[in-house]
């Protein structure tokens, strides 16, 4: 080469290696266990809700996003985490909905990537649940050996349509029959992920795996799911110990609904939580107080959803709040 | 007793030191022209003495230092001035320059001098044979040593820090000059140690470079409170203020100065310069730089004349690759990448990196995720994520409350960055966008 060709650009010349979109496609990367097990755990209407919201969301990206963003793998995190949240039997076009509201008015509304102030899986969520409070709250038994091919519910129904009701089973969730029938699921049920829900809140075990992953690549602060982890752990125990007959032991609400994919998955997303790690402590322990307020005294049976969105509109201030002490702002000692 | 010898935050970059850390240094023939800027320090250019046609002695002076925080510079080559004109300055700018046709049969040899017996001068007379060598600090800032060793009467200096970490990737300048020149170190140790007055120094070299920890232990003094301190791996280990926080436990307060600690630091290729001053009587007309990179095909070691043109250090390094892509003078971390061939080195130039095709950076950036990795890596604690935001949107003002007067544009955060968004860039925009408003 003579040198006209020389390429100027500032420094550091360096970089640390996983850009933007590799994180995001290592998080879908990491996903992809969890759908498969919604799979094993609901049959193939799990897959079709997933992709469902899923093409709400990229087909929301494509035509409202700006040139290219469909690339960096973000719509597609939103799309298959809002299918995770939600139930086996609703039908796809209202999962789309979903997923088209979530990155239309979760993110591209706020300016795109990075701008949102609420997690856009949990706004679409949200949306869903006031749009459609019985679809939402629907949950079919996780289908047996026999006919896994099944659906589940009426996925196919036409929009603004009632469902056909099929002669699906459904079956209140662990939490709701804590709140509403004062019973117990069994710990191992929870943790393996043989319980009723929304298609991501079976397999606890399993979503500590794949977010641990990515935890190990640093893909999210870890600080995050260990300080919710850690509040709900102490608090329940402590709960638990005084009136056991009122509050149930700490690993039932650890591995209950929504907690684990919301600690790891939703709680965790880099746009809308503290960049500051003493931030994330609060934060978590923030989210954790908020869902055991909910599930405890409140009349929701589950309240992850929201404490995340709640906690999310308190991020900018933890950010101001736990601002590190700038390198030589201590005051000067004398030379000794 | 287990002591820390570290700081907080930072990043670990790969070393890429490999290349050229076993090779010992050479020296490079001389070139059929030097061009030396006038501006080779921090502070004011020097004032040129020479008129076009002028003959020059390798060693001769031909700027003379403009000022108290300036250098003179000597020719680093015997031959002819062919004129003072504007030229290509590592800093990408045009600037001042004085260019030597060099004389092809000249021996090279300086003029006879005299040298100086170091043990017989006190310090005022040193510090003024420093001055008088042009020696600046040659860790990069090029900040004029006299300048250093001369601290305001009502500042006590307990400490001198020698510099050996050499934490930039690529750049093996110091480990050699550590490994093959320990006693000049020392010696350049032992005579600012007297400039400053005080009794104890200290040499810091990161843990990588054992064999350069061995051979200065090795020639260590016994007569004087010298000693080698081994520290962690960890870029940036060699900036001053870390550096002192990793050797002495001490915080440099924000907006002030080493000296305001009681602590000098210096670079060791800068310790050992001051020594060759009072060995040979020569004053500042060469550096050890090390050429490398996976663009260029003979990564080397090199004792190179100031003033050498980029294009003749390459080609004795065997020329460029087919993919060489950037040329960057200093390190990668925080080195500046060059537009011509034509540009010449100078005093602080560390380091010659060519990067191939694949490991530049992408030169696209995807929007700031906060993902947060930036605040884990600043080493003086910023947030550089709001500072970057604040500097897209030109709040200058605001960016100066949120402490951007303490970034050293180590580059840690730009390095993180996921969305490689160009952080340095943008504060080295926004400090001379306010530095104007302040004019």
């Amino acid at each position: 080469m003579s040198g006209s060709d020389l390429l100027i650009t500032a420094s550091p010349h360096l970089g640390a290696g996983a850009s933007t979109p590799t994180i995001m496609w290592n998080v879908v990367a990491s996903l992809a266990p969890i759908v498969a097990a919604a799979m094993y755990f609901f049959g193939p209407s799990a897959l079709i809700v997933v992709a469902g919201a899923t093409a709400g969301a990229v087909v929301a990206e494509h035509f409202f996003g700006k040139k290219g963003t469909l690339a960096d793998g973000s719509a597609a995190i939103t799309g298959i985490l809002l299918g995770l949240t939600l139930p086996a039997g609703l039908p796809i076009w209202m999962a789309f909905v979903g997923g088209a509201f979530a990155i239309a008015i979760g993110k591209l509304i706020f300016g795109g990537l990075g701008q949102n102030i609420f997690n856009p899986a949990l706004l679409g969520r949200a949306f869903l649940q006031a749009s459609f409070p019985v679809a939402m709250t629907t949950f079919p038994a996780p289908a047996s050996a026999g006919d896994w091919w099944r659906l589940s519910g009426d996925n196919f129904a036409l929009p603004f349509q009632t469902p056909r009701a099929l002669d699906a089973v459904t079956s209140a969730t662990p939490l709701g029959r804590m709140k509403f029938e004062q019973a117990d699921t069994s710990a191992f049920d929870l943790i393996l992920g043989t319980s009723s829900g929304s298609l991501g809140e079976t397999s606890g075990l399993l979503i500590l795996f794949c977010g641990g992953y990515l935890a190990l690549r640093n893909f999210l602060n870890w600080r995050i799911p260990a300080s919710i982890f850690a509040t709900v752990a102490v608090v329940e125990t402590l709960l638990h110990t005084l009136a056991p007959a009122r509050f149930p032991g700490p690993l039932f609400m650890l591995f209950s609904g929504g907690l684990m994919l919301g600690a790891m998955y939703m709680a965790t997303d880099l746009v809308t939580s503290p960049v500051t790690n003493l931030g994330s402590w609060i934060f978590g322990a923030g989210v954790a107080i908020l869902v055991l307020l909910i599930r405890l005294w409140g009349g929701l049976a589950e309240g992850v959803m929201y404490s995340i969105l709640i906690m999310n509109a308190l991020v900018p201030y933890l950010n101001r709040w736990t601002e590190p002490r700038v390198f030589g702002s201590r005051p000067a000692r004398p030379v000794p | 007793m287990w002591r820390r010898l570290n700081f907080r935050h930072g990043v670990h970059p790969p070393e890429l030191k490999d290349l050229t850390a076993r090779i010992p240094i050479r020296r490079v023939p001389y070139p059929e022209e030097i061009v030396l800027p006038l501006r080779q320090h921090t502070g004011k250019p020097a004032r040129a003495v020479v008129r076009p046609g002028a003959r020059v002695e390798r060693g001769d002076t031909v700027a003379e230092a403009d000022g108290y925080v300036s250098t003179p510079i000597h020719a680093s080559a015997a031959g002819v001035v062919s004129g003072i004109t504007l030229w290509p300055h590592p800093d990408g700018s045009y600037a001042p320059a004085i260019r030597i046709v060099v004389d092809r049969y000249s021996p090279q040899a300086a003029r006879a001098r005299l040298v100086p017996d170091w043990n017989r001068l006190g310090p005022a007379e040193l510090i003024e044979a420093i001055r008088h060598a042009g020696v600046v600090g040659l860790g990069g800032a090029a900040f004029p040593t006299h300048v250093k060793l001369s601290p305001p009467k009502d500042v006590k200096i307990d400490t001198v820090l020698v510099n050996g970490c050499e934490c930039e990737p690529y750049l093996t300048t110091d480990h050699r000059t550590m490994v093959e020149y320990p006693e000049r170190v020392h010696l350049g140790v032992r005579i600012m140690m007297r400039c400053l007055g005080v009794s104890r120094a200290v040499i810091g070299v990161e843990l990588n470079k054992p064999d350069a920890i061995e051979a200065l232990r090795r020639a260590l003094p016994t007569d004087i409170d010298v000693t080698v301190e081994a520290l962690q791996v960890k870029y940036p280990q060699g900036a001053e203020k870390m550096l002192i926080e990793s050797l002495l436990h001490r915080e440099v307060p924000s907006g002030k100065l080493p000296m305001h600690v009681g602590v000098v630091v210096q670079n060791v290729a800068s310790a050992a310069t001051i020594a060759e001053v009072f060995d040979t009587g020569l004053p500042l007309i060469e550096r050890i730089v090390t050429v490398t990179g996976r663009g260029v095909r003979r990564p080397a070691n090199l004792i190179v004349p100031v003033g050498m043109k980029l294009r003749d250090l390459i080609g004795a390094c065997g020329g460029l690759t087919e993919d060489a892509r950037e040329i960057v003078f200093g390190g990668p971390m925080m080195g500046l990448a060059q537009a011509h061939l034509d540009t010449p080195l100078i005093k602080g130039t560390t380091g010659v990196v060519v990067l191939s095709a694949t490991e530049v950076k992408a030169e696209v950036s995807y929007p700031c995720i906060r993902c947060g990795h930036c605040l884990d890596a600043c080493p003086v604690f910023l947030n550089p994520q709001l500072l970057g935001q604040l500097a897209l949107k030109e709040r200058w003002d605001e960016m100066e409350a949120n402490h951007l007067a303490d970034c050293m544009l180590c580059g840690c955060c730009g390095y993180t960055c996921p969305s490689n968004i160009p952080l340095p860039q943008l504060f080295t925009l926004a400090k001379s966008a306010l530095r104007r408003k302040a004019a």
